[in-house]
C-alpha cells in the first residue's frame, strides 16, 4: 500500500529535511522498518536500545494513536497517513 | 544543524521564571515558538502548557502530544516556528538531567530556569547532539527588545 508519513520537525535533519515520506507498506511496523532502512540515522531517536518504540515517540494512523488500535501491527490501507507525534517530558536530577 | 545561539527577550525570560515561580514547587513547562537561522535561532512567543504529569510534578513534567499538536498550531497562526520547550527545576541546578537527556528530540532548543525557594536562578538552554550522547549548552542572549520581529 502506498501510504504518507509525516515527519515532525525536529526528526526533518535525519530524513532529508522532508516533512512527508512516501512508502510502501501494509502495517504500521512495515513503514517504520521501510523509513528507518531509507533514513538509518532515524532509528536511535525513534527506538530505545532495547529496540522498543521510545515511550515519547508516538505514532497516529489518520488521527488515531495507535496505542489505541493494534500498536506497530496496526494494518494500513492504502493512502493513510501515518504521524510520529512527540510528546514531551524531562525533570530534574532530585529524588 | 543551527549555530548555538539561543535569543530572547528579558521580558519572555522573566515570564518563564514567572511561571517557574506559579506552580513551585511543580515543574512549570511550556512552548519556545521563534525563528531558527542558520547561526542562531530567536525566541519571540512562549505558549505555557499545563504539566500532565501528575504523579511527581516535583522533579517531572510531560507535555502530551494534544499540546504539542496545540503549540504547533498556534505557531503556524503566527506563521513562527515550533523551536524548543522550557521547563523549570524547582531547588534543583538549571542542568538537564539523564532523564532529561533520555526524554529529549534532538533540534529543539531546550530552556531550564532553577527555582530556588520560589526564587527563579539560573536559566540556561541546550540541545541534544545528533548521537543522544549529551547535550551542548546553547549560549543565550537576552536583550530588552527582540531585534528581528
Amino acid at each position: 500500500m502506498a501510504v504518507k508519513v509525516i515527519i515532525p520537525t525536529p526528526l526533518r535533519p535525519y530524513a532529508g529535511k522532508q516533512e512527508s515520506i512516501e512508502l510502501q507498506a501494509g502495517s504500521v511496523a512495515e513503514a517504520l522498518v521501510a523509513l528507518t532502512t531509507r533514513f538509518s540515522e532515524l532509528k536511535k531517536h525513534l527506538y530505545s536500545d532495547d529496540g522498543r518504540l521510545r515511550s515519547f515517540v508516538n505514532i497516529y494512523v489518520n488521527d488515531e494513536d495507535i496505542r489505541y488500535l493494534q500498536k506497530e501491527k496496526t494494518s494500513l490501507r492504502e493512502g493513510d497517513t501515518v504521524s510520529i507525534v512527540p510528546s514531551i517530558a524531562g525533570g530534574s536530577h532530585i529524588a | 544543524m543551527s549555530g548555538v545561539l539561543l535569543k530572547i527577550c528579558d521580558g519572555l525570560l522573566h515570564r518563564i521564571g514567572a511561571h517557574g515561580v506559579e506552580t513551585y514547587p511543580h515543574e512549570c513547562c511550556g512552548a519556545l515558538l521563534g525563528r531558527d537561522g542558520d547561526d542562531a535561532r530567536e525566541v519571540l512567543e512562549l505558549v505555557p502548557l499545563e504539566n500532565r504529569r501528575k504523579d511527581s510534578p516535583r522533579n517531572r513534567f510531560e507535555v502530551t502530544p494534544d499540546d504539542v499538536h496545540l503549540a504547533e498550531k498556534i505557531a503556524r497562526e503566527k506563521q513562527m516556528e515550533l523551536i524548543g520547550w522550557y521547563h523549570s527545576h524547582p531547588d534543583a541546578p538549571a542542568r538537564p538531567s539523564e532523564f532529561d537527556r533520555e526524554h529529549a528530540w534532538p533540534w529543539y532548543s531546550y530552556i531550564i530556569v532553577s527555582v530556588q525557594q520560589r526564587e527563579p536562578r539560573d536559566t540556561t538552554s541546550w540541545r541534544l547532539r545528533d548521537d543522544r550522547s549529551a547535550y551542548d549548552s546553547e549560549t543565550i542572549e537576552s536583550a530588552a527588545h527582540s531585534a528581528t520581529r
